[in-house]
């Protein structure tokens, strides 16, 4: 049978798709072009993303990102699920307060975000440097753990718990069996969305950087201003690589668990 | 013996009544249920006694012992929710020895008791499997395998059929009694099925709007319903008026006649229902504006017509006051 939709649909998601992709496309195809010049395919190669590893900026850069990377999704996924779970317990009003407190960081601009951040580490007179940026990406990445675990524990309800307590499970028995295993999908796929909001954040960074904390992305940005070289396209395709597979992962794990209802990431 | 004590417990939800002071005892090995339309306080009495609602007031004794302010899990009885509530990262086998391994029961006698359990609920070819692969029959049986295998004093079950089709729930109905039967625990059940509760009970308390209309055998109340809602709310009577005072006649009690002049009350055939088992009458009556409804007795082979003029009487003795 046919479809009935108009033809002209179709045409118009394909002109989306090519007018959100195309670019990406580009930096991926260009990251394996032969010649320097980005205008001329001249053959495939390996050797611009050979040639990164051999960077000794890049690889300070990468590591650097890694390190803030792995403690701020560690922390702020403690500290998000911490909160979700604490926050079933308080009243509904002041519930309603803390949850608008708690998404706010999702929807603050990411400049005013840095621009604050900086601020308040002069005034306390923090250095900027690793510990700065840290400490702001936990702040934007604990809201995204908050609320994907807290769709979680909804989604759970109270009866599994109370099913739990009446076999004569003790509140530590019932969370360790049963309130745990039902939100881990939730806290993993927490700490993936935290993971790849790291590596990837470059405005917030961007403010509260020191000269010895160049992330990858401000990386990136230093080196495009001096033109666009074969190598940072090399680069630019290996973090959409990463943050695709760990988004898709965290999907993957939000998804997990028969009989839930299906969440969606709130990207 | 009382299995069970509830003496004056009340509950208010943020100054609202929700159930108006109750005292009830429940023998040991008493098959007890809860009646009434939903938001009539039953499923927060049994709440209580589970522990996880508090009385505003009043006490709960458990055999013997006061478990008013006892949590959930100290406390020697089990509930079978209304959605199962089993888990979901768990096998059958899994839930239905979590009970157990909570209370640290030595792994011998874990297995003893999970394989009795399923031996009892017909389960024994489910072990490995989890709950989303059972149909929702079979999911009521781990709820309840569940909850036997801690052999609890007292069994609570919140509509545990209620989300089941009819076929299945009549079987299931059964099965519950029997099960009851054989392990002579208290069953404490609640449900809106009218039906249900005849089949099941040993007594029966009628609920409406947080207040006890009556307690008593499926027999005492059928026959016997001390008010007006207890009258209408198990099975179908009739209610007449006279002088100021209501009673009910129940419609196998009433006669339909022809011979208008002999009868109490004259009307005329609105409608005639022929279920098979049964064949009723609705007459809607001259002189006042109501329906009686008779059902005919077997033997009976008149023929009837819709219009037809026919007379109504009863025998006083099944006349029962149920309020003024």
């Amino acid at each position: 049978m046919k479809s009935k939709n108009h033809p002209l649909l179709g045409l118009h998601s394909l002109l989306m798709m090519i007018f959100i992709y195309l670019p990406i496309v580009f930096i991926v195809i260009y990251s394996f072009n032969d010649s320097r010049i980005n205008a001329k395919w001249s053959g495939f190669t390996w050797k611009w993303y050979s040639s990164l590893f051999t960077d000794r900026h890049v690889m300070e850069a990468l590591m650097n990102s890694l390190t803030i990377a792995v403690v701020s999704t560690v922390v702020s996924t403690i500290l998000g699920t911490v909160a979700a779970l604490s926050m079933r317990t308080t009243g509904s009003k002041m519930r309603a307060g803390m949850n608008g407190l708690l998404y706010l960081p999702i929807i603050i601009p990411d400049i005013i975000m840095g621009l604050s951040l900086l601020v308040l580490f002069t005034q306390i007179h923090i250095p900027l440097g690793k510990i700065t940026v840290m400490i702001a990406h936990i702040t934007f990445s604990l809201s995204y753990v908050y609320v994907i675990v807290t769709a979680r524990l909804t989604g759970m309800g109270k009866q599994l718990e109370e099913a739990a307590q009446d076999l004569g499970a003790s509140s530590w028995q019932t969370f360790r069996y049963v309130t745990l295993p039902q939100i881990t999908p939730g806290i993993i796929a927490g700490a993936l969305i935290a993971f790849t909001l790291s590596l990837d954040d470059f405005m917030v960074s961007f403010f509260v950087t020191g000269p010895s904390s160049t992330t990858l992305p401000i990386y990136i940005y230093g080196q495009v201003k001096r033109g666009i070289s074969p190598e940072i396209n090399a680069l630019c395709t290996i973090l959409i690589a990463v943050s695709v597979i760990l988004i898709l992962l965290a999907q993957m794990f939000l998804n997990k668990g028969q009989g839930q209802k299906k969440t969606t990431l709130p990207l | 013996m009382h299995m069970i004590e509830l003496v004056q417990i009340e509950k208010h939800f943020s100054g609202q009544v929700v159930v108006h002071p109750l005292s009830l005892t429940i023998k040991e090995g008493e098959f007890l249920t809860l009646l009434g339309p939903s938001g009539c306080g039953k499923t927060t009495i049994l709440r209580m006694i589970a522990g996880f609602e508090q009385p505003t007031d009043g006490d709960i004794f458990l055999d013997g012992q006061k478990v008013t302010n006892l949590s959930p899990n100290r406390r020697d009885l089990n509930l079978v929710f209304q959605h199962y509530a089993l888990f979901p990262h768990m096998t059958v086998e899994e839930n239905i020895a979590f009970g157990l391994k909570m209370k640290k029961t030595p792994p011998s006698q874990q297995k003893e008791r999970v394989e009795e359990a399923l031996k009892m609920t017909q389960l024994t070819q489910l072990t490995k499997r989890y709950p989303h692969e059972l149909s929702g029959g079979q999911q009521q049986r781990v709820a309840i395998a569940r909850a036997i295998a801690n052999k609890p004093k007292v069994l609570l079950l919140d509509e545990p059929l209620g989300a089941l089709d009819l076929q299945l729930r009549k079987s299931l109905q059964t099965e519950l009694k029997q099960l009851q039967r054989s392990l002579g625990i208290t069953f404490i059940y609640v449900t809106h099925d009218q039906e249900e509760a005849m089949m099941l009970s040993d007594r029966i308390v009628i609920m409406n709007n947080g207040q006890v209309e009556q307690i008593g055998t499926p027999r005492e109340i059928y026959e016997t319903p001390r008010t007006l809602f207890a009258a209408t709310f198990i099975g179908e009577n009739n209610i007449f008026s006279s002088d100021g005072r209501l009673f009910a006649v129940r419609p196998e009690n009433i006669r339909v006649v022809r011979e208008i002049n002999k009868a109490s009350r004259k009307g005329t055939v609105q409608d005639i229902v022929y279920l098979g088992n049964v064949h009723k009458l609705i007459v809607q009556l001259d002189d006042e504006p109501m329906n009686v409804t008779a059902a005919l007795d077997f033997a009976d082979d008149r023929t009837w017509q819709i219009g037809e003029k026919v007379g109504v009487s009863w025998n006083p003795l099944h006349e029962v006051m149920v309020g003024s």
